[in-house]
């Protein structure tokens, strides 16, 4: 074989740019065009089941309350009625019962589990001075053994009265909300784990601690914000 | 008449000879990953499903249009743009069921059954031959994760679909459900099927055997 035989040899000819290009923005636009359309349709869908869950949450955390206002907290002025969409500043839902009595909050808290964030709302109850209640909003521990912090009976049980009193001069719980290991719990502040997930139990106490360790001084110091005597 | 018969042939092949999960073993990171329950692998099976239907649709009348040189990455354009959807759709329909799929749906688009399929049969392929291909496989894959999913939430956790199947007498078989429990009922599934072959192959070659030996 020869050289210019070589050369002259078939190749399939190159498809010109223009063609790459058209496939290539083409399919893109559609594609575009397309999560769009869907993600229009589907945000309203999206956010009434958020805001639904949430409600939901609320009033399983906070079982004797009939109604719910939310509040939106500033570090220097204490609570406030929240007014449109104040963004930015951390909220926290006060629960009234039929009688316009505040029976208490439900605060949001996160903090890190064993795979990713886990984000929960939990009730706090002024009469008992404990948290009544948690919900699991946001969480993906391992299927099976680390998302038993939602089902597992004796762990829920552990926040039907999980005690955060504060101390007498009100700057901090009197006790920290501590977990211990499946069986051991012999004080109203300790968390009972969950034997074969030990890290997302103990991640919920800890949480837990943290996010009640800031709010309910805070909330206790700024009581009448939430009973309509600003 | 024969088009029609051909395009069903399409369909069983994935369901069974062809089978995604248990002959061709593609895909195995959401099948050993989200099948710990029947209810997880059963959304995964249908979500991935979906997506490849879908793409198998766009893919195959967009055949022509689409030049060599940027075929894959117009695919995985095609493919994302539909687990996006699904994702969405997902969120509007039930919060529950995308908290508990989580992370695995967006993991859709790296699965290689869905660029296998493209690649192998949707770009080479009729609309109608690739729906039905798609149809097949999809079904087939969702028809295996379904299988090992069943198998490791009755094992692990004594219980189908969330419903206790046994009495508190039975000890959950805790491996089952994590990690290492998928593999092994995977091996399982892949030992019955490869069983089942190699009796059918040594039927075959004794029933050619026997009218070798007729004509003789």
């Amino acid at each position: 074989m020869s050289h210019s035989e070589l050369a002259t040899a078939p190749t399939p000819a190159p498809p010109s740019v223009w063609h790459m290009y058209r496939a290539m923005v083409g399919v893109g636009v559609f594609c575009g065009l397309l999560i769009v359309s869907v993600f229009q349709v589907t945000l309203p869908l999206i956010e009434r089941n958020k805001a639904e869950a949430l409600q939901k949450a609320i009033f399983q955390v906070l079982p004797n309350a009939s109604t719910s206002t939310t509040f939106s907290f500033d570090v220097d002025g204490g609570f406030k009625l929240l007014e449109g969409d104040d963004v930015g500043q951390p909220l926290v839902y006060a629960g009234y019962d039929d009688a316009e009595q505040l029976v208490g909050l439900a605060v949001e808290a996160q903090g890190m589990g064993y795979q990713d964030v886990i984000a929960l709302i939990y009730g706090y109850s002024f009469a008992e001075q404990a948290i009544i209640g948690i919900q699991v909003l946001e969480s993906k521990e391992t299927p099976g053994l680390g998302d038993k912090i939602e089902t597992d009976p004796d762990f829920l049980e552990n926040f039907q009265s999980l005690d955060v009193s504060v101390r007498g001069d009100g700057s901090a719980l009197a006790n920290s909300v501590v977990p211990v290991k499946h069986g051991e719990k012999t004080e109203p502040w300790e968390v009972d784990g969950i034997t074969g997930a030990t890290i997302s139990s103990v991640a919920i106490a800890n949480l837990l601690d943290r996010s009640a360790q800031y709010w309910v001084p805070r909330i206790r110091n700024n009581l009448r914000n939430f009973q309509g005597e600003d | 008449m024969a088009s029609s018969k051909s395009s069903t042939d399409e369909f069983i092949k994935g369901l069974w000879n062809e089978n995604p999960v248990f002959v061709q073993v593609l895909g195995m990171c959401p099948v050993l990953a989200v099948s710990n329950t029947a209810m997880n692998a059963l959304a995964m099976g249908l979500a991935t499903a979906f997506v490849l239907i879908m793409s198998n649709i766009v893919v195959s009348s967009l055949r022509s249009f689409i030049p060599k040189q940027v075929r894959i990455a117009t695919y995985f354009l095609i493919i994302a743009t539909f687990v996006t959807v699904v994702d969405y759709v997902i969120q509007a329909v039930s919060l529950d069921l995308y908290k508990a799929l989580g992370a695995f749906i967006s993991l859709i688009v790296v699965n290689c059954l869905l660029l296998g399929r493209a690649e192998a049969f949707a770009s080479k392929n009729t609309i109608a031959r690739s729906t039905m291909d798609g149809l097949g496989m999809g079904i087939g894959f969702a028809f295996a994760l379904f299988c090992l999913g069943a198998v490791r939430e009755i094992l692990g956790n004594g219980s189908l679909f969330g419903a206790s199947l046994f009495h508190d007498s039975f000890e959950n078989w805790v491996v089952m459900i994590l990690p290492s429990g998928g593999f092994f009922t995977l091996a399982g599934w892949l030992l019955l099927f490869n069983w089942l072959k190699q009796r059918r192959a040594k039927r075959e070659a004794t029933t050619a055997l026997g009218l070798r030996k007729e004509v003789a």
